[in-house]
């Protein structure tokens, strides 16, 4: 890992516009509202939150899948905020992601190899030894049998499909790749060969993965800095170690302590922090810090003040009585 | 303690175009009053067919099902392999209540909530509305739903996926039923939710002294609820014991492989994942013998053509803790041991 920074986000936002209903004026889903962080060459930040905190918008709108409301995404020294879609697509080659289901994220009417050499096609790029050859490599890379070129989607397993999106993805050698929920649809043994392959072909190739994820232990298995997200904001952020062992944000304390290890022993001795009620709705989230609705320790200052994020110890957290 | 359950050599299989799946291969397990059971495996490992097995939930002359399911019903046992339809309704919620994955599509989104619940009371006592309903209220108010007449009025999208499942675990409840089946009842949930529904059921179990079974993939949740664990793999149990036995002292080189690749949450950071090396077999063409040979690295401690051709049964030290493996005791406890410590 380098010093250099490949990518930057600052007080990134995008709001979706609701729909007029009779009784609801025109208001908008905070998906994701004002979240800023740095990528450095070679490291893989994760991404975590429950359902609904605007991790994968967080992700999309950082490819400029969809288009932000404001805020800024540098990427290597450009801003690429307002590159339209044809500018965009030279950059792509740069930046790629790989999806959480591999039933929807591959063609079945296409051949693996046809699906894996996309990336050539679409960036015009002629590989030395030819396509085929180098989609070959590309599928013994991920561990794939080169001899399956010609199949289908439908022969693969699950955790097989996977490796067929990483290798599409890993195609170009990229420097940035979004990795959205890679391992959560598949089952424990193979999950473990997927995060072992994506952390093998980071270090070879020196990629930048914004890893995101709802499965802290995950996380901290693949990342090496971690940002802590709810309701469209960042709550925490810093390196993995010191977020793991003392995190400051009551919400951060809660997750960890929420996550059932397979060690009986220690759960039954456990203390766990039950957050009380749900996350609240994003088109309308709490004023003041948005998590005041369930954390344990609300006084009326966390119910008009929004906290910034400030250093404290080795993590930076947005929290007016962190722990 | 009495026995609600008891599962005596199951085989389920779906006769397909492509052959005969034999998704549940040979299981057996017991349920008693106030203990969690668990099946754990991976996804196509049998769990939630042997579950809705117990239920009675497969279609007519789609599943050929052998073997015996007795539960305790009405002061006695019901068979519900031989059982007619009629019988298996009268024991389906009263004596035995599901709880099912997604409360999304569990819940019908057109009738209000308090209705949903009072059906299924009512299903077995005919006639008596208003008694049902005041128990739907009653029940909505026990699984933490704060002002439960008013939300018996409202419908399912009205609520979040935690509160349909607080939903789902009080229709499990209405007619007061002894042993309940969760099948994976929080893997739709967050883990903050999850700690809540996983905390309610604890709870619950208490209360009314209710046996459950819980069908899982997650280890995690295994070890935080339940005191006896069935591991599947491939319509079979591999290994079954004590909670403690199954995490701390495993028998079967697969249990052993899941404990080793799943990523845990640690004081000393991220070291590589151990992945358990290919796939699981198709249930259509099973390995004649063990069907993990495939994927065991400890087949080199055993006579291989043993693991190739012949199923190993059921056995260990003790009765209360067993395994399928060809594995030599002596062999297996040194290199296990070796292997466990490398978990934390």
């Amino acid at each position: 890992m380098s010093s250099e920074t490949i990518l930057s986000i600052t007080d990134l936002i995008k709001h979706f516009p609701v729909k007029k209903s009779r009784d609801r004026k025109k208001s908008v889903v905070k998906a994701v509202d004002g979240i800023s962080f740095d990528l450095r060459a070679g490291e893989t930040l994760g991404l975590v939150g429950e359902s609904g905190c605007g991790k994968t918008t967080a992700g999309r709108t950082i490819l400029k899948l969809t288009e932000p409301t404001s805020g800024k995404i540098v990427f290597e020294g450009q801003d690429i905020t307002k590159f339209k879609h044809h500018k965009m697509t030279s950059i792509r080659a740069q930046m790629q992601i790989i999806f959480q289901d591999p039933y929807s994220a591959l063609n079945p009417r296409q051949t693996i190899g046809k699906i894996i050499s996309a990336p050539f096609e679409i960036q015009k790029v002629e590989p030395a030894g030819g396509v085929k050859n180098a989609v070959q490599t590309l599928m013994e890379r991920v561990g794939l049998n080169p001899e399956h070129y010609n199949r289908y989607p439908h022969e693969f397993s699950g955790g097989q499909r996977q490796r067929i999106g990483i290798a599409r993805a890993v195609a170009l050698k990229p420097r940035f790749i979004v990795a959205d929920e890679p391992v959560s649809a598949l089952d424990v043994s193979i999950q473990a060969q997927v995060i072992n392959l994506l952390d093998d072909l980071q270090r070879e190739d020196g990629i930048s993965i914004l890893f995101i994820a709802h499965d802290l232990s995950v996380v901290q298995h693949i990342s090496d800095r971690v940002a802590v997200m709810y309701l469209g904001k960042v709550m925490e952020i810093g390196p993995t170690a010191d977020l793991y062992q003392q995190s400051h944000h009551p919400y951060t304390k809660a997750l960890l302590s929420a996550v059932p290890q397979p060690d009986p022993r220690s759960e039954k001795s456990r203390e766990r922090i039950i957050l009380s009620g749900d996350l609240p709705s994003p088109i309308n989230p709490p004023s003041g810090c948005v998590f005041n609705t369930r954390c344990w320790k609300v006084q009326d200052k966390c119910r008009t003040e929004v906290p910034q994020l400030v250093q404290l110890g080795a993590t930076q957290v947005a929290c007016h009585f962190p722990e | 303690m009495t026995e609600l359950l008891r599962i005596s050599d199951l085989h389920v299989a779906f006769p397909t175009d492509d052959g005969l799946v034999r998704a549940v291969d040979g299981v057996s397990l017991s349920v008693s009053q106030g203990e969690t059971v668990a099946i754990v495996g991976e996804s196509g490992s049998g769990k939630t067919v042997t579950s809705l097995s117990v239920m009675g939930l497969h279609k007519k002359g789609s599943a050929q099902m052998s073997g015996s399911i007795s539960i305790a019903h009405d002061g006695g046992f019901l068979d519900v392999i031989s059982a007619g339809e009629e019988e298996i309704r009268s024991m389906r919620g009263r004596s035995v209540a599901m709880i099912f994955q997604d409360p999304m599509s569990a819940l019908h989104p057109y009738y209000k909530i308090g209705d949903q619940l009072a059906e299924a009371y009512l299903v077995h006592n005919p006639g008596k509305k208003k008694e049902a309903i005041s128990r739907a209220i009653e029940m909505l108010d026990l699984v933490g739903i704060s002002e439960p007449a008013q939300r018996a009025k409202e419908f399912p999208h009205q609520f979040s996926g935690g509160m349909r499942q607080r939903v789902m675990i009080a229709m499990a409840l209405m007619n007061s039923p002894k042993m309940l089946i969760a099948d994976e009842p929080t893997t739709a949930l967050d883990v903050t939710v999850q700690a809540q529904i996983l905390t309610l059921l604890a709870s619950l179990q208490k209360e009314f002294n209710m046996g459950i079974l819980l069908i899982t993939h997650d280890l995690g949740v295994v070890a935080q609820v339940s005191e006896k664990v069935n591991v599947m793999y491939a319509g079979r149990i591999v290994e079954q014991g004590g909670v403690d036995d199954i995490f701390y002292n495993p028998m079967h080189p697969y249990n052993l492989g899941l404990l080793k690749s799943v990523p845990r949450i640690s004081a000393t950071g991220s070291e590589r994942l151990k992945a358990i090396p290919g796939q699981p077999p198709s249930l259509i063409s099973l390995p004649a013998g063990c069907a993990f040979a495939p994927r065991c690295e400890y087949i080199k401690f055993t006579d291989g053509n043993a693991c190739a051709t012949l199923m190993p049964e059921l056995a260990g030290t003790s009765a209360s803790h067993t395994s399928r493996c060809h594995i030599d005791e002596s062999k297996r406890q040194a290199s296990f041991a070796q292997a466990m410590k490398e978990v934390r």
